[in-house]
């Protein structure tokens, strides 16, 4: 079995490779100081810009770029490139999660399994996905077909080992007494091994729904594939800096709605999960 | 050995705690932890503090600490108004393993407290090795906690008590988590301790023997809202011993009229 | 040895010499320029890079992750232990961490290049410094949280000042996390560097990368690949076994305490 160091983070402790976003609290403070916070940094970034202590050529000011953004919202043009990158995303998220989840069961249930293909993980993994983007190219072209590939690949080794994580999670007691109860071995995967694994593949699909978005930008940025990622090089290419700015500005948006998505529903599949629970000692 | 008065007030009360109480929460959520509490520790006395189960001991001890802000009353330490952990006092957990180290030895354990106190390297290694060996440690200075027993940490926590050079030793069920034959030896081991560096102790149990043995006054509490039910003086010969002591008919009488109170005040609880 | 591990031992082994043969067997069968044969790759790779554009091309780009990943982990974990520590701070710092983390980091190419004015070191470091802020700023924010109540008491009751308390309390119990994070850090970091270096560079294993790519030299294109692939596995290696020792005690300390 592959050790927990060599899995997912150094404390073995579990799943959760840095936190999802938290639950927003309705409560005054709660609301108010992080309001204020972005107004402020608005504010910041209009007055930086408009007192050109970083010229205006170089750095647009907010204002700028909002209605830059503004204008684009309502194009047609602006979101059909919208949604081809959330094509490009979904379809990455989907199949990346159809392929490791299975593939992730069988390796974390099978020592042997595990043993014999730990070597290629721990190399094709830390293989950055923009080497791949030449190879691309000369495989499957500049098209949807390359874009879906590389937020595939990289968003499948994330959920790839938190699969293989949880399986390795499953308190032994839990099987054994399936066990003794005369439960198959179908029957102690489907009722006991997938329901514990459940935390894990939602802090999975969570951190690769985000890898997925990253990668299905990188391909149209780098490729030229049809998305927001094309249209960025665009706009860099013909130094329309204010529409650089604001497509940035449209990407994080949906990097953020994706995140906060996500982050949700892993709260939700967490929630009866011994590491989510305060303890009462 | 001189047997300890009742009342403690013949001797220099340097721990007085009046009308204590705490409370979380308002209006008809509230939760009393502490109702009103009052007793006086005398210098170099052993108290102990007894009750039922969920009676706010331990958030007793923290106010007493000043971790915790009472909600009434007061703590006066050798008069002074208690408000913040005053450096008199130094506090054992009953969590050992929570409250050591597990990044470092057990000599840098012990060292945590000292390191902010104005003394020189050789004082503070000279205080470490002392605490050490009064707890009988000194062959695992340079372990980890966790590669000795649970007793054996909890000896560490003491030992970092002791260093701390304090007038008053709080304890909060330190014994609980250790296994019976070792908290024999662990209350011995406190009662050394009290004689050899002339401490108060105040000694917060829920085992009724334990706190019979050691103490020279029981302080018995009620249910929740708690307060002082009685004062049980504790006047057997010193020094205590396991056997002998606990073969003594008066022993037996006050762990029975000890145990008789707070039968009564064990209220059935609702399972959580 | 029993049989079990013995078996398992040779499968390690065997598999992944396995896809080697089956690499070069397929590139050898079939014949296109764009997938030479694996001899073919290997001899451009010790050609290229073992030493000749060594000095060139590698060691910039070692420069870079190396800049970006310890200027990241300094920041993030400078930034974390207050931010883990204060309420209010953390709900004033929320909404940006969360923005920014989520954000593709390609999206600041174009961005980074024209708000530095370069393309050099500074711009590609920066670039690199920014994005592997947040897993350690993430995981540190956690670990300061998350720091066992009982300590934080002890600290309080022996009245240890709030400087020792970061220091020998704080940032030792949070080192697990922090470092779970760096690890994670300085995978992207890698990547972060290689993106930067493909999208506008002179120099490093990026360029090459690119270069090579584009006129049509596929045999040190893949052998780019290949040195690529290599950096990151062995800095992970790396990494781990640095993690190995500095965490050596966290590893005794959980196999000892049931948690």
């Amino acid at each position: 079995m592959l050790a927990p160091e060599q899995l997912a983070d150094a404390t073995g402790s579990g799943a959760l490779a840095a936190a999802p976003a938290p639950r927003f609290r309705v409560s005054p403070a709660g609301v108010l100081i992080p309001t204020v916070s972005v107004a402020a940094s608005l504010g910041l970034w209009e007055l930086i810009s408009r007192t050109n202590t970083i010229s205006q050529h170089d750095l647009p000011a907010m204002s700028t770029s909002f209605s830059a953004l503004w204008t684009l919202v309502q194009t047609g043009a602006f979101w059909t490139a919208f949604a081809r990158t959330v094509r490009g995303w979904a379809l990455g998220l989907a199949i990346a999660t159809a392929l490791a989840v299975p593939i992730g069961i069988v390796l974390g249930s099978f020592d042997l399994a595990g043993r014999a293909f730990r070597v290629p993980i721990e190399f094709l993994r830390p293989i950055p996905s923009a080497v791949l983007i030449p190879v691309l190219f000369l495989t499957l072209g500049t098209n949807l077909k390359s874009e879906v590939f590389l937020a595939t690949f990289c968003a499948f080794w994330p959920l790839l080992v938190q699969t293989m994580y949880g399986v390795r999670d499953v308190d032994p007691l839990a099987l054994d007494t399936g066990r003794s109860f005369g439960l198959s071995a179908l029957e102690r995967l489907t009722r006991i091994t997938l329901p514990s694994c459940v935390p894990y593949i939602a802090t999975g699909v969570r951190i690769s729904s985000t890898v997925s978005l990253i990668l299905a930008f990188t391909a149209e940025l780098f490729m030229g594939i049809p998305g927001l990622g094309q249209k960025v090089n665009f706009a860099s290419s013909f130094g329309q800096t204010d529409q650089v700015f604001a497509y940035a500005i449209a990407v994080g948006f949906l990097g953020l709605a994706i995140h906060l998505l996500f982050s949700a529903l892993e709260r939700r599949a967490l929630r009866w999960h011994p590491s989510q629970r305060r303890g009462t000692s | 050995m001189a047997s300890r008065l009742a009342g403690g007030d013949a001797a220099v009360s340097i721990l007085e705690i009046k009308d204590l109480g705490k409370t979380y929460g308002t209006g008809v959520r509230a939760t009393h932890a502490v109702g009103r509490v009052t007793f006086d520790v005398a210098e170099r006395e052993f108290v102990c503090v007894v009750g039922p189960s969920g009676c706010g001991k331990t958030t007793l001890l923290k106010a007493i600490a000043g971790l915790l802000e009472p909600s009434r009353g007061e703590v006066l330490l050798n008069g002074k108004r208690v408000t913040d952990p005053p450096p008199e006092m130094a506090l054992v957990f009953q969590e050992y393993g929570r409250s050591l180290m597990p990044w470092t030895s057990v000599r840098n354990n012990v060292l945590l407290p000292l390191r902010h106190k104005k003394l020189d390297r050789p004082a503070r290694a000279r205080l470490v090795e002392e605490a050490v060996e009064a707890v009988g440690l000194t062959r695992f200075l340079d372990h980890y906690p966790w590669q000795l027993s649970g007793g054996m940490q909890q000896r560490v926590a003491i030992a970092r008590a002791l260093a701390y050079q304090p007038a008053i030793l709080l304890m909060d069920e330190p014994f609980a988590s250790v296994d019976a034959q070792t908290r024999g030896d662990l209350e011995d081991l406190v009662l050394r301790v009290r004689e050899q560096f002339g401490i108060t102790i105040v000694f917060v149990t829920h085992d009724i023997d334990e706190s019979v043995y050691i103490a020279d006054r029981v302080i018995v509490l009620t249910h929740s809202p708690t307060e002082v039910k009685e004062i049980v003086a504790v006047p057997l010969p010193q020094p205590r011993d396991q056997i002998a002591t606990k073969a003594l008919p008066e022993f037996v009488d006050l762990r029975g009229h000890v145990q008789r109170l707070i039968r009564v005040e064990r209220v059935p609880v609702a399972v959580e | 040895m029993t049989r079990r591990r013995a078996l398992g031992l040779a499968l390690e082994i065997l598999v992944p010499v396995l896809i080697l043969i089956a690499w070069q067997l397929w590139t050898a069968h079939a014949h296109t320029f764009k997938f030479p044969r694996l001899s073919t790759i290997l001899v451009d790779f010790r050609h290229e890079y073992l030493f000749a554009k060594f000095g060139s091309d590698v060691i910039p780009s070692l420069e870079r992750i190396f800049a970006g990943f310890g200027i990241a982990t300094v920041a993030g974990v400078a930034l974390g232990v207050p931010l883990g520590m204060s309420t209010t701070l953390r709900r004033f710092a929320i909404p940006h961490v969360e923005y920014w983390r989520a954000m593709p980091p390609p999206a600041l190419l174009p961005i980074s290049i024209i708000l530095l004015h370069s393309i050099q070191n500074r711009q590609k470091i920066a670039f690199i410094a920014f994005f592997c802020l947040f897993p350690v700023l993430l995981n540190t924010m956690d670990a300061v949280r998350a720091i066992d109540p009982t300590l934080i008491d002890t600290a309080r009751s022996y009245r240890v000042p709030w400087h020792q308390r970061i220091l020998r309390l704080v940032l030792p119990s949070a080192l697990p996390q922090i470092i779970a994070g760096m690890r994670n850090s300085l995978a992207l970091a890698v990547i972060m560097m290689v993106l930067s270096e493909y999208w506008s560079s002179s120099s490093g294993v990026g360029y090459q990368l690119l270069i090579s790519k584009n006129t049509f030299q596929f045999g040190p294109m893949w052998a780019a690949i290949i040195l690529i692939g290599l950096l990151g596995y062995l800095l992970n290696v790396l990494f781990v076994l640095f993690e190995h020792r500095v965490l050596a005690w966290h590893r005794g300390w959980r196999a000892a305490t049931p948690q």
